[in-house]
């Protein structure tokens, strides 16, 4: 009986005026056979990592991981030894795959390091270990979504100009004397360029969120997140003191019944009513390159009154017809969402984050919002790097150049993905979104997949546990406007031959290879849930 | 069966005839939970849902609310800057070094850009790790003098995600009242037991720590697997004195607890060659479990740092939020640490020494006398926050009508566990810099700060000595005090 609202709008009275264009994510169940042997690959791992254990301990085999100091050895140990149990034998065996250090800008191409053996004081490289580079890596790792990831052309030269002028450092917070004129006036772009009344700009993308949820909400408060948030917005939700819900990843019955009860019930034990309920989605979500279903949401939040949080990380200038992120995909209405975030990190080629909305909400952040306070402000060629290319999308510096980059993106994107698919690879997510993530399932292709990717050239990056759950490893493929069709081909020869080679194309519904037809808006598509 | 029937006794069977007779009334009957005796119809949640009216998202913000307007700085922020138009000395910045204009550093910067870029695309477990980063890890190792050093890409971040990351629910820190706020948050994300200890109080924290190892006597299994921190920073940017490191570390091995040290203040400015407060008081930096630092007061770049030994700093690489789940911090920033590392190496003579005398009647300057960044405080409080408030801010404006740029201490007062009283920062230890380049003012250093002086003096003499000795405020006589200084 719960299911009023989205029941009407599958069964279609609303759906007509919801979706303004097909929307079609899949996320192909686990073949039995696979999940039977990753499990039983993982216990293989674990009986191992007991075995090894032992041996260290007692003393059969050599320890080379770091000790406490002598004086110190009878205080309380430091860590637990579970703790550490996945990361001491199942990540340090495969650990060349991550903390890659590279040594150019990160664009289409870059120039890996390569070291020469792993200095076992765990995790990190050590400079002085590096002996030989790989060049021209194809680079399919970065979130380099537009393409600004670049040392010339005209952000660069104004950001080398706001260098000579002001500086590198600020010293300073917002509140105190760390104002820039600079920093106001990138506020007014980013109010402009998202279409809402003001903005305002922080140093760091998971500071912004950590550090304002707890301005937005409190005691009292109700906050509906997500399964699949990031752990920027869920350390803010816990420092905020509210009560925080969990709904099933992008199902918006679960979001509804949690309304419903919220409201109807009050708060947990005294039934008082909520003060607020915030409802945190994210745009685009990196693990499984879904796309929110942000008109639902939208319809739901102004039914039963709540306020939306959008976090816009991945996607603000990757989707959408003119790069202004997931309510333009949908061709929504910005005030529609109460609080829009968002980080300059990935598709400006800068670094930061920000936060838009009503003058008011603004207003009231730059007076306690802890980062406004206490942080120091945004370094000035950052600054201008992000003016520079927002301008360049919005397409005021008078070039055409943003909006081909738009186009280009969504094109790689979409042949980049119908091609995966039509190869047999089971592919997650939504078919717009430039974050592909592949499944690899079993723990030992991980480190086989990136190792053989990297003997190819081609440098990717895979995931394990803890960042997913623990069957379904993956490898994260971001597609970039600066990739042409040709570098495509490539990596998708090669991901081809590496698949065959270690058995990867689990996908049983393989598609027939269509002709190439041109992106038909009025066909319908069956939604895929 | 049929015969044990007839043989059993008469009221065996009664009795199990009633026992039977009540399990199927059990059976049959309607059950209720004893919490929630009511179920609400369709149409009462409807109701329900229409009536509930939340609050505004925001709460509405006066025009005039003290921190709504910020100051607008045109122009880079080094020692002469430009407030709303004014040129002013800047004595607000905490510029210790000098570092923020300095032309090498400038050049170090550009020519990162020319090779990388701005930013970095990605943190640094997806090819977000650059080789400026590790050479800038390896030369702040080497500069502390410990084995490893990682690098955050933003300062508040660095002690908030370092605290969790070693301390789980369950632990115990005992920390300063005077931490600052981003050591606060850290320690909120935690989820330990936190206690206060009187600030740089040691006989305070050793009573706690007694306190806390009779518990462990009491509960020995707990206490084998609860970790103990102590929390202080190097230099207090909230009192500006210097923690008593040496008696911190006797505490550390009497009691066995660790130690974490917050040098944002104090890296680069105290001790011989800069290496902190550690340096100043000659204690071993092996005693010390984690040292923690921003880069964005003396190294006059963006971001921070933690070093110690690799036992300690390896686990933030797998464990620390704001390392992992952060875009790495752009490599031009990083190379004009690296080059602001290399200055301070080549040149250690260039610290603080700095002013401290008495002022007037009115203000009290709060902090030691090696301290690069000073308080000045009301000596005589009005009964509320927020006249002082306004009265340090005409105080401020005035100084900056004279061309010297002072700035308001801010503090979030809902938020902070320990308000510290109204004050202004005056940043006396930026003159030292001058003295490296007087060359460059017309007049000498001395005559600046003596004008710096003088224009407080005056401000504190016309405003606050002028409004007449009592204890409550009148706003009134202090709007004619502002009316008086207009018209001169």
């Amino acid at each position: 009986q719960q299911k009023v609202f989205t029941d009407m709008c599958l069964r279609g009275q609303h759906h007509g005026g919801l979706y303004k264009r097909p929307f079609v994510e899949s996320f192909e169940e686990t073949p039995m056979l696979v999940a039977v042997l990753t499990y039983m690959g993982y216990g293989i791992l674990t009986i191992f990592g007991y075995l090894r254990d032992f041996l260290r301990q007692w003393k059969i085999e050599r320890c080379h991981i770091a000790r406490e100091k002598e004086e110190q050895r009878d205080f309380v140990p430091l860590y637990q030894d579970f703790e550490n149990f996945y990361t001491r034998n199942l990540y340090m065996r495969i650990r060349d795959n991550w903390n890659r250090p590279i040594c150019s800008v990160p664009g289409a191409k870059m120039d890996l390091m390569e070291r020469a053996s792993f200095h076992w004081s765990f995790l990190v490289c050590y400079y002085s270990a590096i002996i030989s580079f790989l060049h021209d890596v194809i680079n399919l790792g970065s979130y380099n979504y537009l393409g600004f990831a670049e040392n010339t052309g005209p952000c660069a030269e104004s950001a080398a100009e706001v260098t000579v002028k002001y500086g590198v450092g600020v010293a300073s917070s917002r509140q105190e004397i760390g104002n820039l004129d600079r920093h106001e006036e990138m506020e007014k772009l980013v109010a402009k360029f998202l279409g809402v009344e003001s903005a305002m700009a922080f140093g760091m993308g998971f500071a912004t969120n950590s550090m304002n949820i707890p301005a937005l909400t409190g005691k009292g408060c109700l906050i509906l997140s997500d399964e699949l948030n990031h752990a920027s917005l869920v350390l803010g939700a816990r420092l905020s003191g509210s009560i925080i819900r969990v709904f099933k990843h992008n199902n918006m019955q679960s979001l509804e019944k949690l309304l419903r009860e919220a409201i109807v019930h009050g708060q947990p034990r005294t039934h008082r009513p909520w003060k607020k309920i915030l409802i945190v989605v994210e745009g685009i979500y990196s693990m499984e390159g879904s796309i929110v279903r942000l008109p639902e949401v939208i319809a739901l939040k102004k039914h039963y009154r709540a306020y939306l949080y959008l976090d816009e990380a991945h996607s603000i200038g990757a989707l959408g017809p003119r790069g202004r992120g997931v309510v333009d995909y949908f061709g929504l209405d910005p005030c529609d969402v109460d609080v829009m975030m968002g980080t300059f990190t990935k598709s400006f080629g800068a670094a930061g984050g920000y936060i838009a909305g009503k003058r008011e909400l603004i207003e009231y952040l730059r007076s306690h919002s802890h980062s406004a306070v206490y942080a120091t402000s945004m370094s000035p060629p950052v600054v201008e790097q992000i003016i520079t290319s927002m301008k360049c999308i919005m397409g005021e510096d008078g070039t055409t150049i943003g909006c081909e980059r738009v186009r280009r993106l969504a094109e790689n994107t979409v042949y980049f993905r119908k091609r995966l698919r039509e190869m047999g690879f089971i592919i997650y997510g939504n078919k717009d979104s430039p974050v592909v993530p592949m499944m690899l399932y079993m723990p030992a292709k991980i480190g086989a997949f990136g190792r053989e990717m990297l003997k190819r050239n081609i440098g990717v990056v895979v995931v394990g546990f803890p960042a997913t759950p623990i069957i379904e490893s993956r490898a994260r493929f971001c597609i970039s406007a600066s990739h042409s069709r040709e570098l495509l081909d490539k990596v998708l020869g090669a991901i081809c031959e590496v698949g065959d080679v270690l058995q990867l194309k689990y996908s049983r519904h393989r598609i027939q290879p269509s002709l190439v037809r041109p992106f038909d808006d009025s066909v319908y598509e069956d939604i895929d849930d | 069966m049929v015969q044990a029937f007839y043989e059993a006794p008469a009221y065996h069977l009664i009795l199990e005839g009633i026992l039977i007779l009540w399990i199927i009334r059990l059976l049959f009957s309607k059950t209720y939970k004893l919490h929630e005796t009511y179920k609400l119809t369709e149409k009462e949640k409807e109701d329900l849902i229409e009536e509930w009216q939340p609050d505004p998202l925001v709460p509405p913000i006066s025009k005039d609310h003290p921190s709504l307007n910020y100051d607008v700085v045109t122009g880079p922020p080094s020692h002469k800057i430009i407030i709303n138009g004014k040129e002013c000395i800047n004595f607000a910045s905490f510029n210790f070094l000098g570092l923020l204009d300095n032309e090498r550093v400038k050049q170090k910067a550009l020519a990162s850009l020319k090779k990388y870029g701005v930013g970095t695309c990605g943190p640094r477990g997806f090819y977000g790790t650059f080789d400026v980063h590790l050479e800038l890890e390896s030369r702040l190792a080497k500069f502390m003098k410990t084995e490893e050093a990682i690098i955050y890409s933003y300062g508040f971040a660095t002690i908030a995600s370092a605290i969790p990351a070693y301390s789980k629910r369950g632990d115990i820190i005992f920390v300063d009242e005077a931490a600052c706020f981003s050591i606060q948050k850290g320690l909120q994300a935690s989820r330990s037991f936190i206690k206060y200890f009187k600030h740089n109080d040691m006989e305070d924290l050793e009573r706690l720590l007694k306190e806390q190892e009779l518990e462990d006597q009491k509960n020995p299994r707990k206490a084998r697997v609860t970790r103990k921190f102590i929390v202080v920073e190097g230099l207090y940017i909230n009192t500006a004195d210097v923690c008593p490191l040496p008696e911190l570390v006797k505490l550390k091995y009497k009691y066995k607890v660790r130690i974490f040290l917050e040098e944002s203040m104090s890296f680069g400015v105290l001790g011989e060659h800069g290496r902190g407060v550690t340096e100043h008081f000659g204690v071993n930096i092996d005693d010390i479990d984690l040292i923690s630092a921003n880069m964005e007061n003396a190294v006059a770049s963006i971001g921070g740092f933690c070093c110690g030994r690799s036992f300690v700093i390896d686990h933030q690489r797998l464990s620390g939020q704001g390392y992992c789940f952060s875009a790495s911090l752009p490599p031009m920033l990083a190379a004009a640490a690296i080059e602001a590392l290399n200055i301070m190496e080549e040149d250690p003579g260039t610290k603080c020494c700095s002013v401290h005398s008495n002022l007037t009647p009115g203000l009290r300057l709060v902090g030691v006398p090696f301290a690069p960044a000073l308080h000045l405080q009301l000596d005589r409080s009005s009964g509320s926050r927020d006249s002082d408030m306004q009265l340090l801010r005409n105080i401020v404006d005035y100084c900056m009508q004279r061309q010297v740029a002072l700035t308001l201490a801010r503090y979030l007062e809902k938020e902070e566990r320990f308000l510290p009283p109204p004050r202004y920062v005056n940043v006396g230890g930026n003159h030292a810099s001058w003295v490296g380049c007087s060359q460059r003012f017309q007049s000498d250093p001395w005559d600046e700060l003596a004008k710096c002086k003088n224009s407080t003096v005056k401000a504190v003499e016309l405003i606050v000595v002028a409004v007449p000795h009592t204890d409550q405020y009148d706003l009134q006589s202090n709007n004619n005090s502002r009316r008086t200084d207009k018209k001169e």
